[in-house]
């Protein structure tokens, strides 16, 4: 459980975040908004980049503002990002075995949990293959694999399928679907992809402009009519 | 066996590769394992028995100068490659490990591989204050702020002078006439023997840094030099992994210098200028500063080209020339240097003799 109460970021003159205040309960949480809405600065927030004028994050009884960045990512936060931040230069299995060395959250033997993670992104490829000569939908894969490794506390995607053709994106989709049973914790997606969303979350929250807009039953915030008007725009624009 | 094997990754496209050469690539994979040390290995027995005896002393001394600033680039190497931070101090801190390691054989009759392991420790510290700015800054400013580091170092050095059997901390005596060598160890009192000890000291400080690269510090290295958030999101403490990269650095350089001090028994703050480090890390990128070998190559350029550049007759003025052009080279078509590039253009080049020769009357559709 993730509560965000009052969170406001300041850059300068703009206001990313205006005391916003958000919840998620369990599962896997969609998170959208048009773009500027304040997403991936929120998630900045939430893995230590960006420091909140005011306001607090409680995930799962402890406040997450309190620890450093890598320390974060240790107690169990992880993400992935807008743009795919596989580590090039090592294979695929040294880029998911640095994140279990990294953190100290299960005590099983790494090689076997670096390979079941592999294995859950569903990546058939030779764990030794260098990163910096895959394609970019399964770099996405191993990225999302860096993130659940491990059994994390709470996974953040940032537009995981950006730039994925369709049928990738259905892999994604079936991938993080089944990220909760696989790390018992919890998971945030923010797309653009609103069939995506739907396929994922059974909450989703939508931002615009740094505030809460409407969280609740996917379907239902879809539909919701501020909701329309915050990505359509309305029909009287003055 | 496996069948998903064969689903390979597809290299980017930049190279006209055949298509069938990542399966070739994978099988290969298997014997390579043992083929790449072999070699490595033979090639070592040749340079430790059978090298000095194919070169006058003139040579073999431009050889023990190579080993020794191979290590230098390969600290650099780990900086500049490896982490992502260009430092422009490494020559000055060579010259605190040479200054260290002549004052402990001065003051001390240790034996020489002590010696190089205080002079590497107590550099490693030093050098790892020098590498302090590296926190905040990056890029050109951290660059810049090494340089001036290197420079002040060099001013001192140059007005306390290097220690030569005096007394006292800096143990420089400025009025003595005989000034006594500094020392060497008793197995490597000739020059062949000083070179085979300092190709051995040299093959140790690479396999210090290749065991740092392939576990946890050279993993956390990868990703902060490709993304520092990346990196801290992956929970690496990037603050700790910088300082140990300087502090690797540095020890490796202070052995190197340590091994100068041996090698060149007289030391003179003329020999280590600031302007040494722009040509070092010149040298690191022409070699190439992702892989190991570009550090042998690197060490080469600086050190044994000149000597064949003297003994050919050429001033060896022209190589600052040849530097900037191959650092030019490098930035623009060949980021990862010779030892990534040669090898290529040595297999285009055979792939174009090879084409040549099947078939003498070239097809008009001019494919290269």
């Amino acid at each position: 459980m993730i509560e965000v109460s009052d969170m406001t970021v300041r850059f300068g003159g703009v206001t990313p975040l205006d005391n916003m205040s958000v919840r998620f309960e369990k599962g896997t949480c969609g998170l959208i908004g048009p773009n500027g809405a304040g997403k991936t600065t929120f998630f900045n927030v939430l893995s230590g980049f960006v420091r909140p004028v005011s306001g607090s994050v409680t995930a799962f009884g402890e406040d997450l503002l309190k620890m450093v960045h890598f320390r974060r990512a240790r107690w169990g936060v992880r993400r992935t990002f807008q743009t795919e931040q596989a580590i090039e230069e090592l294979s695929v299995f040294d880029n998911v075995a640095m994140i279990h060395e990294h953190s100290k959250l299960s005590g099983g033997s790494r090689r076997q949990e670096v390979i079941d993670a592999i294995r859950f992104v569903g990546l058939d490829i030779h764990p030794d293959t260098k990163v910096g000569g895959l394609g970019a939908g399964q770099r996405r894969m191993v990225e999302v694999a860096r993130a659940v490794v491990g059994r994390p506390r709470l996974v953040l995607l940032d537009e995981p399928a950006a730039g994925l053709p369709d049928d990738e994106t259905e892999h994604l989709g079936d991938v993080i679907r089944r990220i909760p049973e696989q790390t018992d914790g919890m998971t945030i997606l923010v797309d653009h992809d609103m069939s995506l969303v739907s396929a994922c979350c059974e909450v989703t929250a939508v931002l615009d402009f740094g505030k809460l807009l409407a969280s609740g039953p996917t379907a239902e915030v879809l539909r919701d009519d501020r909701v329309i008007r915050a990505y359509l725009g309305t029909e009287e624009t003055k | 066996m496996d069948a998903a094997e064969v689903e390979s990754p597809t290299r980017d496209t930049s190279e006209g590769e055949g298509t069938a050469e990542p399966t070739t690539r994978r099988r290969s994979l298997e014997p390579r394992a043992f083929i790449r040390p072999l070699v490595i290995l033979l090639l070592l027995l040749f340079v430790l028995l059978a090298l000095p005896s194919l070169f006058s002393t003139y040579y073999v001394d431009a050889s023990t100068q190579t080993a020794i600033y191979a290590i230098v680039a390969l600290g650099l190497g780990v900086l500049v490659g490896r982490v992502g931070m260009v430092s422009l101090g490494q020559a000055a801190v060579l010259a605190i490990g040479a200054w260290v390691a002549a004052r402990i054989l001065f003051a001390t009759g240790l034996p020489f591989p002590f010696v190089l392991l205080a002079s590497g420790l107590i550099t490693m510290v030093l050098g790892t204050l020098v590498g302090l700015p590296a926190l905040r800054l990056s890029g050109l400013y951290l660059a810049l702020i090494t340089l001036m580091l290197a420079g002040a170092i060099t001013v001192v050095l140059a007005t306390t002078n290097f220690p030569n059997g005096g007394h006292g901390f800096l143990g420089y005596n400025g009025a003595s006439v005989h000034i006594p060598p500094i020392r060497r160890p008793n197995i490597a009192q000739g020059d062949s023997a000083f070179f085979r000890y300092s190709v051995v000291v040299a093959t140790l400080m690479f396999l210090l840094v290749l065991g740092h690269l392939r576990a946890k510090p050279g993993r956390a290295w990868a990703a902060i030099r490709q993304s520092e958030s990346a990196a801290l999101a992956a929970g690496i403490n990037t603050t700790l992994y910088k300082l140990w990269a300087f502090a690797l650095a540095s020890f490796v350089t202070g052995v190197a210098g340590g091994l100068l001090a041996g090698s060149l028994h007289y030391l003179y703050s003329i020999d280590f200028q600031t302007q040494d480090s722009i040509t070092l890390l010149a040298v690191v990128l022409m070699g190439g500063a992702y892989s190991l070998w570009g550090a042998i190559v690197a060490g080469f350029l600086q050190q044994f080209l000149p000597q064949l550049f003297t003994s050919w007759g050429i001033s060896p003025d022209w190589l600052t020339i040849l530097f900037g052009v191959g650092v030019l080279q490098v930035l623009t078509t060949a980021p990862r240097g010779i030892v990534d590039q040669l090898p290529k253009d040595v297999a285009r080049l055979g792939r174009l003799i090879g084409r040549l020769v099947r078939r003498p009357t070239p097809s008009p559709s001019g494919e290269t």
